[in-house]
């Protein structure tokens, strides 16, 4: 049996659980044995995206050495998958690079391209808008990028063509940033949360009861400007948690 | 920052412009090869650009073209001044061009006496208003109609009807100047001959009447031969605008019989990117303005904000090349959505040389929060304590969200059980 490892970003871990149970199960379900390396922390980026280039190799390095010995590394985060599969290289040597870029998925992408699951027995009877976060979007390329001349594609749609009664609602901009970018969010906080209530402002014209994303992050800034946000990770829809306590 | 005072109209003019860009991308079938060639040819001729300016120059000279070299911005204006006083010049057309921007030509030329008109109608606007302009492509992007009106001073705020105000002015101009100054789109290395872009064919018209041309150029703008221009004519209008060529795209080659034309090659700290690895792919950049017209940052707070000659997401590149003490913080200005790599004709990696220079502003700027970042880092570093800190977490006070997110924000709940504590009682 393939092992996965689980790699759960600090504030999927402390502020949305669920999300994380809700990858568990599903690879479970799926029929992996799935492991949650105990000694993981943080992948680095907001260190290597705030220009400390040091602390964030040094944690590249731990990265690697809490995960090289399982055959996949699965996380519930575009963004920090990102880090990993392609910003890793100016950090590990090209060897180590490339060993844990093959190997490491963001959640959706890891269902779509490596499990392809026929069908997944969840119905969730709800409209919802999906918000396509920049990294897995234009990094991870789960969609296509607007600004690209390809034949269009979009992978977490095409996964939750498998949930019965869920209907996606269109959202204008969905492809636009929603203004969090990390540090950006308190280094330029006038402008994060302007583009933060435009993508709000976007997503109720959509009409659709939740917002639904790949990455926390997103979700968690815009919760911040609005309390009432009812916002949802795809995970916890695809793995029929959406609605339980754990 | 500061978010634009009308940035709902500003957003949506780029967006729009983004918008055409997009139709008129799609109209091809070939447009992802076509920015794969196009940042091939560029890169290999970065890598040999020596070998291509001696073959431009060659060309160039032997067409009857005078090409100077300039350094530095200071020696760039030295010798425009010089041909102007060598012709006894006073009053100056000039098309648009980014380069004499940033060499600050105009206030140079002005105090010591001579006449620069700008003849591109949006760098007319802002030399009027006294500002700069806000955009490489659209210079007075920031300015509505009816403020464009009591710029020239007119009741009637009719786009058509001040257009034809500042044609009629700026024939004048045209009529009376003796030197035109242009600048240059591409520079054709097997031909010794270059190319200028515009809509509204106001270079054409200015070197058509001045006897003199004086061309700027940097050292990127070379491009190898006439093929090549193909593939960088097809790009251009179509990420700047949306239109499938400029109105004008004139090839200058040699000086019609009894005028000149100079050319002026310069540095001003190009070279310096010549073999960075990270950093030399913004030597690429055909100054389409299409990163900026994408960007979710540059349409909410406008070109101003960002201080540096070319803004946007190109310009915090170069400011940050160009001097990383004093412009380094515009690569932080940025949410690295990545979306300026996705639209670049020549596929330059906008975003991530971004993050790069945030790397080298870090090595030569030591701010005060820097030594939090360190110690998280160290803190990361060592599971054990980081999950004894982060059980204190939840009783992390309010305010400390408070002082990092503002008062605007509430902040996040953390949940009663970790995913750890769920993954360890299973
Ligand atoms: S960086 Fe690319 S998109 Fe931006 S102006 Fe230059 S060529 Fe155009």
């Amino acid at each position: 049996m393939k092992r996965v490892a689980l790699f759960i970003p600090c504030f999927v871990d402390t502020i949305y659980p669920r999300v994380g149970v809700a990858t568990l199960k599903i690879l479970q379900s799926q029929g992996f044995e799935v492991v949650y390396p105990k000694n993981q922390t943080c992948c680095g980026q907001p260190f290597f995206n705030s220009g400390f280039v040091k602390e964030a190799k040094d944690l590249a390095e731990k990265f690697y050495n809490d995960f090289k010995e399982y055959d996949y590394i699965v996380a519930p985060s575009a963004s920090c998958i990102s880090m990993v599969k392609l910003h890793y290289k100016d950090l590990l040597d090209s060897d180590k690079f490339s060993e844990i870029s093959n190997k490491s998925f963001e959640i959706c992408e890891f269902l779509h391209d490596i499990v392809k699951p026929e069908s997944l027995n969840v119905s969730f009877n709800h409209t919802i808008a999906l918000h396509q976060s920049c990294h897995g979007l234009r990094e991870l390329e789960l969609a296509t990028p607007s600004e690209l001349n390809l034949p269009y594609q979009n992978k977490i749609e095409n996964l939750l063509k498998l949930i019965d009664g869920l209907e996606i609602l269109p959202l204008s901009n969905a492809q636009e940033c929603c203004g969090f970018g990390g540090t950006f969010s308190i280094n330029e906080s006038e402008v994060s949360k302007k583009m933060g209530y435009d993508k709000l402002a976007n997503f109720k014209d959509s009409g659709a009861e939740y917002l639904v994303g790949y990455d926390n992050s997103c979700l968690m800034h815009l919760a911040s400007l609005e309390p009432e946000l009812k916002s949802l990770h795809v995970i916890e829809i695809l793995a029929g948690v959406a609605n339980e306590s754990i | 920052m500061r978010v634009f005072n009308d940035d709902k109209w500003l957003n949506e003019s780029l967006s729009f412009v983004r918008e055409k860009r997009d139709i008129a991308s799609k109209k091809l079938d070939n447009w992802e090869q076509l920015r794969e060639l196009a940042s091939n040819i560029k890169a290999h001729t970065i890598t040999h650009l020596d070998n291509y300016l001696e073959e431009f120059e060659a060309k160039a000279l032997a067409n009857g073209i005078k090409v100077h070299w300039a350094v530095d911005a200071k020696e760039h204006n030295q010798i425009v001044e010089s041909i102007l006083k060598k012709h006894n010049a006073k009053k100056i057309v000039k098309s648009k061009s980014m380069l004499t921007e940033e060499c600050e030509l105009n206030p140079y030329l002005e105090n010591r006496g001579y006449e620069v008109i700008d003849t591109d109608l949006g760098e007319r606007i802002v030399q009027l208003a006294k500002q700069r302009p806000s955009h490489i492509v659209l210079p007075a992007i920031h300015l509505k109609k009816e403020q464009v009106a009591t710029i020239f001073n007119e009741q009637n705020s009719d786009a058509t009807y001040l257009t034809n105000v500042a044609r009629a002015q700026l024939r004048e101009h045209f009529e009376s100047s003796d030197v035109a100054i242009t600048g240059v789109n591409f520079a054709v290395a097997s031909e010794g001959a270059f190319v200028v872009c515009t809509n509204e064919g106001n270079a054409d018209l200015g070197t058509s009447l001045a006897n003199v041309h004086i061309a700027v150029m940097g050292i990127e703008k070379i491009i190898p031969n006439m093929q090549d221009l193909g593939v960088f004519l097809t790009l251009l209008a179509r990420s700047a605008t949306g239109q499938d060529i400029t109105t004008y795209s004139s090839i200058f080659k040699k000086p019609s019989k009894g005028k000149e034309i100079h050319l002026i090659i310069v540095d001003n700290g190009r070279s310096q990117m010549l073999g960075s690895e990270k950093f030399e792919g913004a030597l690429k950049c055909i100054r389409c303005g299409a990163c900026m017209n994408t960007c979710p940052v540059f349409r909410r707070v406008g070109g101003h904000e960002y201080n540096y000659v070319i803004p946007g997401p190109i310009g915090s590149n170069l400011g940050s090349s160009r001097n990383i003490e004093k412009y380094g913080k515009l690569a932080f200005a940025s949410t690295l959505c990545g979306s300026c790599t996705a639209v670049c004709p020549v596929k330059i990696n906008l975003h991530e040389q971004l993050v790069a220079y945030r790397g080298v502003y870090k090595l030569n700027v030591k701010e005060s929060k820097d030594r939090y970042y360190k110690l998280t880092a160290k803190i990361l570093a060592k599971p054990k304590i980081y999950r004894s800190l982060m059980k204190l977490a939840k009783y992390m006070p309010h305010w400390l969200y408070k002082r990092a997110w503002g008062k605007e924000r509430v902040a996040p709940k953390l949940a009663k059980k970790s995913f750890k504590d769920y993954y360890e009682s299973l």
